[in-house]
């Protein structure tokens, strides 16, 4: 093994890295508010990158097809949580989990209709020839999503440390209770966390598509990942973005590391990753206690 | 104190004010007006229906009947941030502050219920957000100052001692500036430097024209600072009146001390 390959797999890792933290910071915000595990939230990164993808095929320049299809999806998520979770009202958190169950299946059925069944191609962001780090090969859209993550990430700290409806969605992830005699109306704070959730989901769809393909399942693997991403991370927002990070590295890194044939169980890795975490860190690698409050 | 306070109309007021848990009737046909610019305690034994009566006071719990009226609005049955928003903060008997917040930003959220800009203009840093988190910022500083923990504003809220949390949601729920504050046992596990303190805090409190009700276990701050005096027991109102009244009923003392031998 050379060690430009380990570079190598290293900047594959960081990079589908970067979309599990994306994606697990969506299930992060979605849970510290409202308990609910939102397992649609593969889809927002599906929806994201499908409708950019057509907007770009009808010839809208890809930055505004990006952001309309960012919004798009962000009001996906809050439409989520009006049209359906609220209505569902009282209903214990393990309903809600299902109903967001259904709502994958529900979303995935659309794309399929309205898309077709076919991978689509969303074309790099900007073109040129790939960079050399280290002797490895460094594409022009892997700093995309490397620069795009961390604007996200370092953004969202912002909106929840300085702003008042940051400080407030955390308020209300600590204690809910309180929080709403605060003067907080906490129903639209869970409309927000969808909003948001959906919005960071698109993103990371939206920048992984011209990488990978974007199809009408591609939302079922980022979503799970993105999931474990979160447990590792402790369901907190600093730990799911390292654990997204670690969980891409690690996977690149055993598929680029084993004998050949086996690449085909790198998605083995997550899991098995989850379980050790599990049985013996539950509290995620920063040993945050699992729980809400992970603003 | 006592011609103005019974002058004044009823900053609050609830009538027949019931709550029913199961079988068991916490609270029980009240009928109470608390009158704007007093101290007005709730006393009682304990399982007296007193928190209960918090709770459907500030949203928390609907009343299973009666009415409860507030300024010039009925708001039995009303959402907790919308009464908090009509100018009804309230302190938690179990503290309930956002230990992972510093102690600022615990009394920044604590003005939430004063603030209009939405989520997408604070998202976008809009200067009109940007001028009010700032504002807030101002705001929660001169109440943490006027209960003496500026000091400690940047510290994390959870690692303050237990008395000074108390200060801390005395601050937040000052930060909401309410026409109308609820005090759940503030005095509870104070120490007795800082029950004084607190008693001068109440009554500072008092003159700057906050109306304040309190739930007080501590008869000697509820006899010092207390203009009228409420006795609760099994949920219904038992005695109304002021503080040397209550301690000369022979029904109160009954309740809190039993009946004597052989009557």
């Amino acid at each position: 093994m050379e060690p430009q390959h380990l570079v190598q797999f290293a900047i594959f890792g960081l990079n589908i890295g970067a979309i599990y933290a994306l994606i697990a910071l969506g299930f992060v915000a979605v849970f510290s508010i409202t308990g609910i595990i939102n397992f649609a939230q593969g889809e927002f990164a599906m929806l994201g990158a499908m409708i950019a993808a057509w907007l770009v095929r009808a010839e809208w320049p890809l930055p505004v097809a990006g952001l309309v299809a960012v919004l798009a999806v962000a009001a996906v998520g809050a439409l989520l949580e009006l049209g359906v979770i609220r209505p569902a009202g009282s209903a214990s958190i393990v309903t809600l989990i299902i109903i967001t169950i259904g709502a994958s299946v529900l979303f995935k059925g659309l794309a399929v209709m309205a898309w077709g069944p076919d991978p689509v191609r969303l074309p790099p962001f900007t073109a040129g020839p790939p960079l050399r780090v280290l002797g490895a090969r460094l594409l022009p859209q892997d700093l995309w999503v490397l620069g795009t993550t961390a604007v996200v990430v370092v953004g969202l700290s912002l909106f929840f440390r300085r702003t008042l409806q940051g400080k407030a969605m955390r308020a209300v992830a600590m204690n809910r209770y309180a929080a709403r005699l605060m003067g907080i109306d906490a129903r639209r704070t869970s409309t927000a966390a969808f909003a948001l959730a959906g919005g960071l989901g698109a993103i990371g769809g939206i920048v992984i598509a011209p990488s990978a393909s974007a199809y009408w399942d591609m939302g079922t693997g980022l979503g799970l990942k993105g999931f474990v991403a979160a447990i590792l991370g402790g369901m907190g927002a600093g730990g799911a973005v390292l654990g997204g990070l670690v969980l891409g590295v690690v996977e690149e890194l055993c598929a680029g590391l084993a004998p050949s044939g086996f690449g085909g169980y790198k998605d083995a890795v997550a899991f098995v990753i989850l379980l050790g975490m599990l049985f013996f860190r539950p509290g995620g690698f920063l040993g945050r206690v699992p729980g809400r409050g992970g603003l | 104190m006592a011609a103005v306070a019974v002058a004044a109309p009823p900053l609050l007021e609830t009538r027949g004010l019931t709550r029913v848990f199961g079988g068991l009737v916490a609270v029980s046909a009240v009928d109470q007006a608390v009158r704007a610019g007093t101290i007005h305690a709730i006393i009682g034994p304990n399982g007296a229906g007193k928190t209960t009566l918090f709770n459907l006071l500030s949203g928390v719990l609907p009343p299973t009947r009666g009415e409860i009226r507030f300024g010039d609005a009925r708001i039995d049955g009303r959402l907790p941030h919308q009464i908090c928003r009509l100018g009804l903060a309230r302190t938690f008997q179990n503290l309930q502050i956002f230990a992972n917040m510093t102690v600022l930003e615990n009394v920044i959220v604590g003005r939430h219920g004063r603030s209009s800009a939405g989520f997408l203009s604070a998202m976008l840093r809009l200067p009109a957000a940007r001028a009010e988190a700032q504002a807030a910022c101002t705001v929660a500083l001169s109440w943490l100052d006027f209960v003496g923990l500026a000091p400690r504003a940047d510290d994390p809220a959870g690692s303050l001692p237990y008395g000074q949390q108390r200060l801390l949601e005395l601050a937040r729920a000052l930060a909401a500036e309410p026409t109308l504050l609820l005090l759940d046992e503030p005095a509870a596990g104070l120490l007795g430097r800082e029950k004084d303190n607190l008693a001068d805090l109440l009554a500072r409190i008092r003159s700057s024209g906050v109306t304040v009700l309190l739930v007080e276990h501590d008869m000697g701050l509820v006899m010092s600072v207390a203009d009228r005096v409420t006795v609760l027991n099994y949920g219904k109102k038992l005695f109304e009146g002021s503080p040397d009244e209550v301690q000369a009923d022979p029904d109160v003392v009954v309740a809190y001390l039993g009946a004597p031998e052989g009557a």
